[in-house]
């Protein structure tokens, strides 16, 4: 199994923001993320796929077709495009970068398991250099549901 | 639905390779420069990936905060500008960075909630780094 990564920049801006909390519990738990004027990121797109190489073309997949799906599927739809207000996946869930390598994942995943062979095995948003969020698939769990730090604010 | 969320931190610190347990020329063949008796350092990046469900309410898997002041207070305030030798972790252990990588995802996961911390990666320089994993 080799696993192969490429890489694509967007930019796009974004804001925090529950509907169901006061204004004052948006500002409290999300700080200067939740100015409703938004503010922007150049995101970097990290998407892996995992498969064996082909025996002619020795290409886990042909790196040219992975840049024009990331294009297609998740470029054209992102880059240099508000979050809130022009991907409709984020009309009603908040685009925080966990839930933009989820969502990242529901745009790639069916173009790339119908070329066949290769699969997606991991997509990684960066924010900034220093942070980033990772989704793996909906085949992971969380095994031990973490309780001492959620749900305080 | 489980999702990992990433954060990079910097620290400066100093460190020899030496073992009591083998003689001066032995250290020198097996840590070379590293074991300079005057010991020397490194801009350590430390990588921190924790994994859990993503919050339905905050679409977060866990508060940047909240995981900035646990690396502070567990991490940074305890090793950054200082002598990893003379740190009690490395009273009998050789602050190597797989070592140290070790003590920091240790320090780490007791602080966080059960089974939240994913990996700790150390990188020593831009060309060399170490990986401790929860299955590790």
């Amino acid at each position: 199994m080799v696993f192969l990564t490429r890489r694509a920049v967007f930019s796009a801006s974004h804001y925090y923001w529950n509907e169901f909390w006061t204004a004052e519990k948006n500002r409290q738990v999300f700080g200067r993320c939740a100015n409703r004027n938004g503010h922007g990121h150049n995101y970097t797109l990290e998407v892996t796929v995992a498969g064996e190489p082909d025996p002619v073309t020795g290409f886990v997949v042909d790196l040219k077709w992975l840049k024009d799906v990331m294009e297609r599927e998740v470029l054209a739809a992102y880059d240099h495009k508000h979050m809130n207000l022009d991907a409709p996946e984020f009309a009603c869930v908040i685009p925080t970068t966990e839930n933009i390598a989820i969502a990242a994942w529901k745009r790639l995943e069916p173009a790339i398991t119908a070329a066949g062979g290769a699969r997606l095995s991991r997509i990684r948003v960066y924010e900034t250099p220093d942070i980033f969020a990772e989704y793996r698939g909906p085949h992971e769990q969380v095994f031990v549901r973490g309780v001492k730090d959620r749900g305080e604010a | 639905m489980k999702a990992y969320f990433g954060r990079r931190y910097l620290l400066s610190a100093s460190h020899r390779l030496h073992t009591a347990a083998f003689t001066a020329e032995q250290n020198r063949a097996a840590y070379g420069k590293c074991n300079n008796e005057h010991g020397h350092g490194h801009n350590y990046v430390v990588e921190v990936l924790v994994g859990g469900a993503v919050d339905a309410e905050t679409g977060m898997v866990m508060d940047l905060v909240k995981l900035d002041e646990t690396v502070r207070a567990r991490v940074l305030d305890r090793f950054d500008h200082a002598n990893l030798n003379l740190d009690p972790l490395f009273a009998d252990r050789v602050p190597t960075t797989e070592n140290f990588c070790k003590a920091i995802f240790a320090l780490l996961r007791d602080a966080l909630p059960l089974g939240e911390l994913e990996h700790v990666r150390v990188e020593e320089t831009e060309n060399n780094y170490f990986e401790c994993s929860l299955g590790g």
